[in-house]
């Protein structure tokens, strides 16, 4: 029964934190650059990046090729997996100036730079 | 080949090694078996429906889904691992044998392997949806060959005979210590598992202080490397840590000591007002 308990509590604390999370997402929801990049079996398309530096934009990324892809900076502490077909995107909520090496974790040679404005 | 193999691999370190880890702390407790395997085929489950669902997940809160899920299922884990070693510090003398007690404890044993439990589904839920698309891509694509396809599968094996290896190798260890060397071990993981979950939480915006890298030690050992990814998963190993991974970490690190401590004095106590 204490098991049974003990997992309902936890679930039911990480839902009130995902609220909690909505809420304060909801509060910013506005308009923000959109910035496009292709990945497609290895190819990272632009090959340079262009964002905006210091201010909230969404990076969306979609995989027009055939294989799965892994949109990853080191850097920048960010990965996403993306199926083939599919289009999600990354909200980067500030970034400073400068030049940022991201790659494709599935695809080992391609690489490409983002670089802050 | 080889490059599928890599990939497959470096997805499942991580897991391989909190399992093997996971099962090395809970020896000796009834039914842990079951509870471990529930475990692993639930994270599997959740990996399966988070690749399914990854776009409406990322797209939800603003586009910051993915980071809010990975950190609530990391808190949760790391909430699990510092309830296990608080209970093992007063019950693992208990487990090792040392005393003649084992009745209750081993009962309530089962708390504590359904905590881990817990710790592994979330381990696999995390890596495993990134694993899931990789090797559905392969076998839907169409357009790779079955050495592809060979050596994804043979990454996997790899890392399912790390979890046999540090398992074993921590099974070596003679039965008054290995909960000793567990519970340091999940220490560290613990504390890493929740550097991670605090730079989601960064990424989500929710927190926005101290997030600023405070050393970088890429060129020394990095993170993307083999040995990198390793001391990622072993102690949270991370070469450029923000300020508030470094807080965090080292907060966890003092309240599992202290949980630790004043449960087993707690014990001492008990035992001598019997």
């Amino acid at each position: 029964m204490s098991i049974v308990i003990q997992h309902v509590r936890s679930f039911v604390l990480a839902f009130a934190c995902a609220f909690l999370a909505a809420g304060i997402g909801a509060a910013w929801a506005n308009d923000m650059p959109v910035i496009k990049v292709e990945m497609k079996d290895g190819v990272i398309i632009p090959e340079i990046i262009e964002v905006p530096a210091n201010t909230r934009f969404k990076l969306e990324i979609t995989n027009t090729g055939t294989s799965p892809v892994e949109f990853e900076s080191m850097e920048l502490k960010r990965e996403k997996a993306l199926a083939a077909g599919s289009t999600s995107a990354i909200v980067f909520r500030t970034l400073d100036p400068g030049t940022y090496d991201v790659f494709d974790d599935f695809h080992p040679e391609a690489k490409a730079k983002l670089v802050a404005k | 080949m080889i490059g599928a193999f890599v990939i497959a691999f470096r997805e499942v370190i991580e897991a391989g090694l909190i399992i093997g880890i996971v099962l090395a702390a809970t020896r000796g407790i009834a039914g842990r078996g079951r509870w471990i395997g529930l475990g692993v085929l639930g994270g599997l489950a959740g990996a399966c429906l988070v690749a399914l669902f990854a776009e409406a997940i990322s797209d939800a809160f603003e586009g910051a889904g993915q980071d809010i899920l990975n950190a609530a299922v990391l808190a949760t884990a790391v909430l699990m691992l510092i309830w296990h070693n608080t209970w093992m510090s007063r019950h693992g003398r208990e487990l090792a044998g040392e005393l003649k007690a084992a009745g209750e404890s081993v009962r309530r044993g089962e708390t504590t392997s359904a905590a881990l439990a817990f710790v592994v589904g979330a381990a696999i839920l995390r890596e495993g949806a990134e694993l899931v698309l990789f090797l559905y891509g392969l076998v839907a694509s169409g357009t790779s060959g079955p050495d592809l396809q060979i050596g994804a599968l043979a990454g996997v094996g790899a890392g399912i005979l790390m979890s046999a290896v540090s398992y074993f190798g921590l099974s070596a260890i003679p039965t008054r210590y290995v909960f000793s060397v567990t519970s340091a071990l999940i220490i560290f993981l613990a504390a890493g598992l929740a550097a991670q979950a605090a730079q989601f939480l960064t990424n989500a915006g929710l927190i926005t202080v101290l997030d600023r890298p405070l050393w970088n030690t890429a060129n020394i050992l990095s993170e993307g490397s083999l040995v990198g990814r390793v001391l990622h998963a072993l102690v949270g190993y991370t070469d450029r840590p923000t300020g508030l991974q470094v807080i965090v970490y080292l907060g966890t690190i003092l309240v599992m000591v202290a949980l630790m401590q004043w449960s087993s004095a707690d014990k001492r106590r008990t035992l001598r007002t019997a």
